[in-house]
């Protein structure tokens, strides 16, 4: 059964083909969409920060890109997706408010995009697409049946990654 | 360690419910008198929640919002955020710049200006009171604006808190016109540590 599967800010769900998996308003926050073509199985992440070990807190670990990937990935492999297969699509990390001298707080979201850029890599899974960045916040969906990650704006149009 | 929010007593949360009140009642009537329209506020609420909730209050992550954006300096560093309903700014808008209800559909520069305004006005108001009440001199920034998701536009202020734990304190009110024509929200969330600066000001730390 196609079901839409819904993912919160700082949580991941995993699912397979027919499901849908998306996140609303993402903003400096990073949709981390991973997903295996051939078992048609994918994970969905709504990471608010890079890095767990910078953080005050570690309660809760899909709230950092580096507690909640390999967690998510694990499940995954549970569900029967294989690692090599697995590619990787992101999207999210804008400023959503301008300010003239902009402090390290502000660009959150940039930095944000560079862990998860590093954190790909360190984990050796290939990043086949990247939205991140500009002023605008995203919805974003990733389809299990095609691994299309469609990314709704609302200034800026839809695009299919 | 973290969450500190979790553990502070009803006669703290009672304090600060008190300033959101005056801060708030302070802002309801300068807004008040710019658009010379009466203004309704609710009690303001103060509530514990998850973060991944905060979006509800205001609609779900997907709504659109309009939302003004200051950081507050001084020795209790905060972030403001006054967020309205898409149809609301619109509204207030079209009041503010004295156009038929209705006619504004996108924000011209003019416009965004407006609403900048709009939130500074509030944010000093709220400001006002909150420092009166700590002796701490608070001051805010410029205001930014964005017209976006309201999750998008959230996410700022969350990721801030996210540092310190899984869990927000909102200090929320809501205005509406007599009319129910503009609806608003009105956040204000310390910086970690602020929280605490806060309640040794006004004497409640215990």
């Amino acid at each position: 059964m196609s079901e839409l599967i819904k993912v919160g800010m700082a949580d991941y769900k995993v699912g397979r083909n027919p499901s849908s998996l998306i996140s609303y308003g993402l903003g400096s926050c990073i949709g981390i969409a991973l997903y295996d073509a051939v078992a048609k199985i994918g994970g969905l992440a709504h990471i608010m920060l890079p890095d767990s070990t910078q953080a005050r807190s570690a309660e809760n670990p899909a709230k950092f890109a580096d507690t909640a990937l390999p967690l998510m990935l694990d499940e995954m492999i549970k569900l029967g997706a294989l690692k090599p297969r697995v590619i990787a699509k992101i999207a999210g990390g804008a400023q959503m408010f301008t300010f003239a001298n902009a402090t390290d707080v502000m660009r959150v979201g940039e930095r944000n995009a560079d862990a998860v850029h590093m954190l790909l890599k360190k984990m050796d899974i290939k990043m086949v697409a990247d939205d991140t960045g500009g002023n605008y916040g995203r919805t974003v969906v990733l389809h299990l049946d095609t691994g299309i990650y469609r990314v709704r704006t609302i200034a800026k149009g839809e695009k299919e990654l | 360690m973290s969450d500190e929010i979790l553990n502070l007593s009803a006669l703290q949360l009672d304090a600060l419910r008190e300033i959101g009140n005056v801060g708030a009642g302070n802002s309801a009537t300068a807004l008040s008198q710019i658009i010379n329209r009466k203004i309704d506020m609710t009690v303001p609420k103060i509530a514990i929640m998850p973060l991944g909730e905060v979006p509800d209050v205001v609609g779900g992550p997907d709504a659109m919002v309009a939302g003004v954006y200051l950081r507050v300096f001084g020795p209790a560093p905060s972030s403001i955020l006054f967020l309205l309903p898409r149809d609301s700014a619109f509204y207030l808008v079209d009041m503010l710049m004295g156009r038929e209800q209705g006619y504004t559909t996108t924000l011209n520069s003019m416009d965004e200006s407006a609403l900048m305004e709009i939130g500074n006005i509030l944010a000093g108001a709220y400001l006002n009171a909150l420092s009166h009440f700590t002796s701490l001199t608070l001051l805010p920034s410029i205001p930014a604006l964005a017209m976006d998701m309201a999750g998008a536009i959230l996410s700022v202020i969350l990721i801030q808190l996210g540092q310190m734990g899984d869990h927000a304190l909102v200090i929320e009110t809501e205005f509406t016109t007599e009319s129910d024509g503009v609806k608003g929200h009105f956040f204000l969330i310390p910086d970690p540590g602020s929280l605490n600066t806060i309640l040794a000001a006004i004497g409640v730390k215990e």
